[in-house]
């Protein structure tokens, strides 16, 4: 299966690959998928308690390269943006990014619910309560 | 685009045409083009006579009768015929045919259809050294059985079946025995009489030669071997499979075999080396497992697991420069990995961690330095990207974490 450019540039050279401290209080973690499904991504976000505006954000991916573009993409997307925008962020935009083929649809999903599981981790440490409606996409 | 040449480590796939095959193949396009089956001039005396030499070329490989060997379109037609050939014509006899979960699809899916059509199919376990149990096998035959296929070497792990031994519990319990040896053929020796193997499958583009022509060895005598045609015609190839000989594929297979049977104890012996280097220097690398029984292996085949790694992720490291096959099959929107993998009793996520490299007679042992020094890169560059890996370093146990599965 040919890649398209932009997920051949994330996956060589993939955008913001780390690891934040996970238990400050400022820091968001989503841990999502499973090994045997051959995928696990772990996004990562840092408040700016001052602002509110996300700051840093960081992942790690288990996956394909899809699932590695998916991720790198969503973290370019999340630095400066508040968690109501990054909240907004829907998995069909970055299958528009980057060109996924249908077959690889269900790694654009996991970089969505990484991004959610990532600001309800943050909401949780700091007493907000999540809306139902993220509840239920963490589900 | 300039760009290195690919380094072919996907033999088990296709092999590439041997330039000897091909030249031997050429006549029989335009000068020498007629029809095996035309009796009344000399292109059809010609092609019946270079269809006859290969067949005899075939034969010596097996070391069987020429007219033990059918031509067919390849393995998958010859799984075809023997599978569904023996069902229709031992009908009277039972409809029990013994098989293994780890055989290829040509035979599993063949086997789903005569279940439709009422045989009962048993499907062998194989232990976690990707072999079955011959005491399992054994205990599986029933009076209605007729027929047992397990294939010779497996195609994902190179594992070598003990095929003396499950023809001597065949003859004990009086079935037929079938092998699948697209692999083997051509790289180890299958002498199917000399074994007790009465049919067995093979073909031409596993072996250096063209693709689009295979064989069935049908044994014609101690036991004369029947199968009904799957193919209704001009009753080519003993009534067994009709339709006009691909004599140009027929001659380069023919061809092929005869290379084999020359070079295949050299070819063996220098692959294993290459072989067991490229094992040796990817398994120094931290957390890996090599698939499949080690005594019992094809000589060039390797498959490797590198744990907490992706392997279509890690085939993208170097997919550019060197071409081999993944366990996992993340492009299905099932993301199911390999079912001989998973077969053998590794978990989802080792079978999605796992690589098939298999050399051939045109591997170079500086192809395969090469292909050591960027699976190791692409290996820690994924394992910098993942999670898991990095949980594993950490301490943390794996399998104790609720982990989403979608």
């Amino acid at each position: 299966m040919a890649y398209s450019e932009k997920v051949l540039d994330h996956f060589k050279s993939p955008r913001n690959v780390g690891t934040l401290n996970k238990d400050a209080k400022n820091v968001g973690t989503g841990l999502v998928g499973a090994p045997e499904c051959g995928d696990v991504m772990r996004l990562q976000i840092e408040v700016d308690d001052a602002t509110g505006l996300i700051k840093d954000a960081k992942f790690k991916t288990f996956g394909c390269g899809s699932a590695i573009a998916s991720s790198s993409l969503a973290t370019e997307w999340l630095k400066g943006k508040s968690l109501d925008d990054a909240m907004r962020i829907d998995n069909m935009d970055i299958v528009e990014e980057l060109a996924l083929p249908p077959v690889k649809i269900h790694c654009s999903v996991l970089a969505e619910d990484a991004i959610k599981a990532a600001i309800a981790d943050y909401q949780q440490k700091n007493g907000i309560t999540a809306p139902v409606a993220m509840a239920e996409a963490l589900a | 685009m300039s760009q290195r040449r690919l380094i072919y480590l996907d033999n088990n796939a296709t092999t590439p045409c041997d330039p000897r095959v091909v030249d031997a193949m050429i006549p029989f396009f335009y000068e020498k083009h007629g029809n095996a089956a035309s009796r009344s001039h000399q292109f059809g005396w010609e092609a019946e006579d270079a269809v006859d030499y290969a067949r005899e070329q075939i034969a010596k490989l097996l070391d069987v009768e020429d007219k033990e060997v059918i031509f067919t379109s390849g393995a998958t037609e010859s799984n075809n015929l023997a599978l569904k050939g023996v069902f229709e014509m031992y009908a009277k006899k039972g409809n029990h045919i013994i098989t293994a979960e780890t055989e290829h699809k040509a035979i599993l899916d063949t086997c789903g259809h005569l279940e439709k059509a009422g045989a009962e199919i048993t499907y062998l376990k194989v232990r976690e050294d990707g072999l079955i149990d011959l005491a399992e096998l054994e205990a599986a035959i029933k009076p209605n059985t007729i027929l047992v296929s397990l294939m010779w070497a497996n195609n994902e792990t190179g594992v070598i079946h003990p095929m003396r031994e499950i023809a001597i519990i065949c003859e004990k319990h009086g079935v037929l025995f079938h092998s699948d040896a697209t692999q083997a053929v051509g790289k180890i020796p299958t002498h199917p009489r000399e074994v007790g193997i009465h049919l067995m499958s093979f073909t031409a583009h596993k072996m250096y030669g063209p693709k689009g022509v295979g064989a069935l060895y049908v044994s014609r005598k101690n036991p004369r071997v029947k199968v009904t045609a799957q193919m209704d015609g001009g009753g080519h190839e003993r009534g067994m499979r009709s339709g006009t000989l691909n004599v140009p594929g027929i001659v380069g297979f023919g061809k092929a075999a005869e290379i084999a049977r020359e070079e295949m104890q050299q070819d063996a012996a220098r692959l294993s080396k290459l072989r067991d280097h490229l094992q040796t220097e990817l398994t120094k690398l931290e957390e890996t497992k090599v698939n499949g029984n080690e005594q019992s292996r094809m000589p060039h085949v390797a498959n490797i697991s590198f744990k907490h790694v992706e392997g279509e992720g890690l085939m993208m490291t170097f997919n550019q420069n060197i071409a081999v096959s993944s366990g996992s099959a993340c492009t299905s929107a099932s993301l199911e990995p390999s079912y001989v993998l998973v077969g053998m009793g590794l978990g989802d996520d080792l079978a999605h961690s796992s690589i098939r490299f298999s050399l051939g007679r045109f591997t170079t042992a500086e192809e395969v330095d090469q292909a050591i020094e960027l699976v190791r890169a692409g290996v820690n560059h994924m394992r910098d990207l993942s999670p898991i890996w990095e949980m594993y370093q950490e301490g943390v146990d794996l399998t104790k974490i609720e982990w989403s599965a979608h």
